[in-house]
């Protein structure tokens, strides 16, 4: 009955692994040219998609009021700091908000719709938008207190091996950084680029599109965008890259 | 009680039909090595080549540098594999294959042929099978033997 004996082992080790010790972004993985393809504030492909938001940012609600009404029609008058610190906890709902929520709330009460779908492209738009405002400030989600629950439960999602394939993010996002899977150089699978221009797919990921292209990878079956397993792991996940600085909309492979 | 009954039900149909429908074979290792072949399989070594380089199927091209020509994308995650079977035994071969986490519990190396019901969230195409069969499992390990 050996096969019962692992069980414990292989739980432990998973458990007592820490995380890596110093933190780099992507960006610091990616070819020289593909950096400057980032950087290229006319080439960057993703810069379309910030455009969207923009339109949208600036287009009217049900009630006749667009974002920019409230925020400047740039956004200039939202603040860059507490754009940095998503996800933030709601006191008022008990739960951790992403940017995308916090976005997708105003759409539902300050412009009385219509409601923004979580896995919708104007919702990401939106997201990428703001995100962009933010560019180059340090991610600063803050852990303690309501949130290290959530933190915890994130922490463990990415320490769980998924699917068929039977891997967890863990493996190879701690472990394995700067090595190479299939040809590809692997990275620490910070978010601070998200939502980013894929240039696999040639188009836009957020954290949740990304998690979800990830657990399809590793044959599993992905949890929703916007369900609270994937909030939770956005939580770990943006955390572990405090102090990061914001680079959205970033150029991936 | 469920489970242990599961677990004789699943010895005893591996015993008599070698392998159930989706391909799995329950097996015992024994220190660091599987002695027996999963199911009573003879393996293939031209077929457990062919798998190993097949990103759909092994993908173990995907973490090793294979001893193959004409091989692009090679990962560098796991060690080159030339030579391996002058290193180890087939036993030894079988189990790393079968359940890389028995020699190390942190791999970043897929259990290929781990009972299913032990698996996290598999998506609908996949769900109930392990990632090789018992026949594809035998193949690959009648390949690495020949690595020499
Ligand atoms: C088998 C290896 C593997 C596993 C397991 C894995 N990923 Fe990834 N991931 C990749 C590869 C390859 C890329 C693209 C290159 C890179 O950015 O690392 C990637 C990219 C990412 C990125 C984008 C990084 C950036 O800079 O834009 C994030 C975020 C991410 N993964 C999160 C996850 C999460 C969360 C999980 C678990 C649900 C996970 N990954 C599991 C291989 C893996
Ligand atoms: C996602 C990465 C990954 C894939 C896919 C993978 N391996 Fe591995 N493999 C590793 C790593 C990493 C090790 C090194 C030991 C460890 O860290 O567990 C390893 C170790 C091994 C070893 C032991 C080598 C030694 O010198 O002791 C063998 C044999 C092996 N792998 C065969 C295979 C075969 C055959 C396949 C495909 C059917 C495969 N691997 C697929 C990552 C991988």
């Amino acid at each position: 009955m050996m096969r019962w004996r692992f069980i414990p082992l292989t739980l432990l080790g998973i458990a007592l692994t820490a995380g890596a010790a110093g933190v780099r972004s992507g960006y610091e993985y990616l070819l020289p040219e593909t950096r400057a393809l980032q950087d290229d504030d006319f080439g960057n492909p993703g810069l379309a998609m910030v455009d969207e938001g923009r339109a949208l940012f600036q287009r009217a609600g049900a009630n006749g009021k667009a974002c920019a009404d409230c925020h400047g029609t740039g956004g200039e008058r939202l603040d860059v700091h507490a754009i940095a610190r998503y996800p933030v906890f709601d006191q008022e709902r008990k739960r951790p908000i992403t940017l995308r929520e916090r976005i997708r709330l105003c759409r539902s009460e300050k412009q009385a719709g219509p409601a923004l779908s979580y896995a919708g492209r104007k919702a990401l738009a939106l997201e990428t938008f703001v995100r962009h405002l933010a560019r180059g400030q340090p991610v600063a989600v803050e852990i303690g207190g309501p949130m290290a629950a959530h933190y915890e439960a994130g922490r463990k999602l990415f320490h769980t091996r998924w699917g068929q394939v039977d891997i967890a993010c863990h493996q190879c996002h701690d472990n394995h950084a700067g090595q190479h899977f299939r040809g590809q150089t692997l990275t620490q699978g910070q978010t601070n680029g998200l939502p980013a221009y894929r240039l696999a797919t040639g188009e836009v990921a957020g954290a949740h599109e990304r998690f979800r292209q990830c657990m399809h990878k590793l044959r599993a079956e992905p949890f929703a965008i916007g369900s609270p397993e994937f909030i939770d792991l956005e939580v770990y996940a943006n955390a572990r890259g405090n102090g990061l600085p914001i680079e959205t909309p970033g150029v991936r492979y | 009680m469920a489970c242990a009954l599961f677990l004789l039900l699943a010895l005893a149909s591996s015993r008599f039909a070698g392998a159930d429908e989706a391909g799995y074979a329950s097996w015992r290792a024994r220190g660091f090595e599987i002695p027996e072949p999963l199911g009573g399989r003879k393996g293939d070594p031209a077929r457990g080549r062919a798998i190993a380089s097949d990103g759909a199927r092994g993908n173990c091209l995907a973490c090793h540098r294979l001893p193959l020509e004409g091989l692009e994308a090679q990962g560098d995650l796991g060690p080159p594999l030339a030579g391996i079977g002058a290193r180890q035994t087939v036993g030894m071969l079988r189990l790393h294959v079968v359940d890389q986490s028995r020699f190390n519990p942190d791999t970043v190396m897929p259990g290929f042929h781990r009972r299913p019901e032990r698996l996290h969230r598999v998506g609908k195409p996949w769900r109930g099978r392990p990632f090789l069969t018992a026949q594809q499992i035998e193949d690959v390990v009648a390949w690495l033997a020949t690595l020499k």
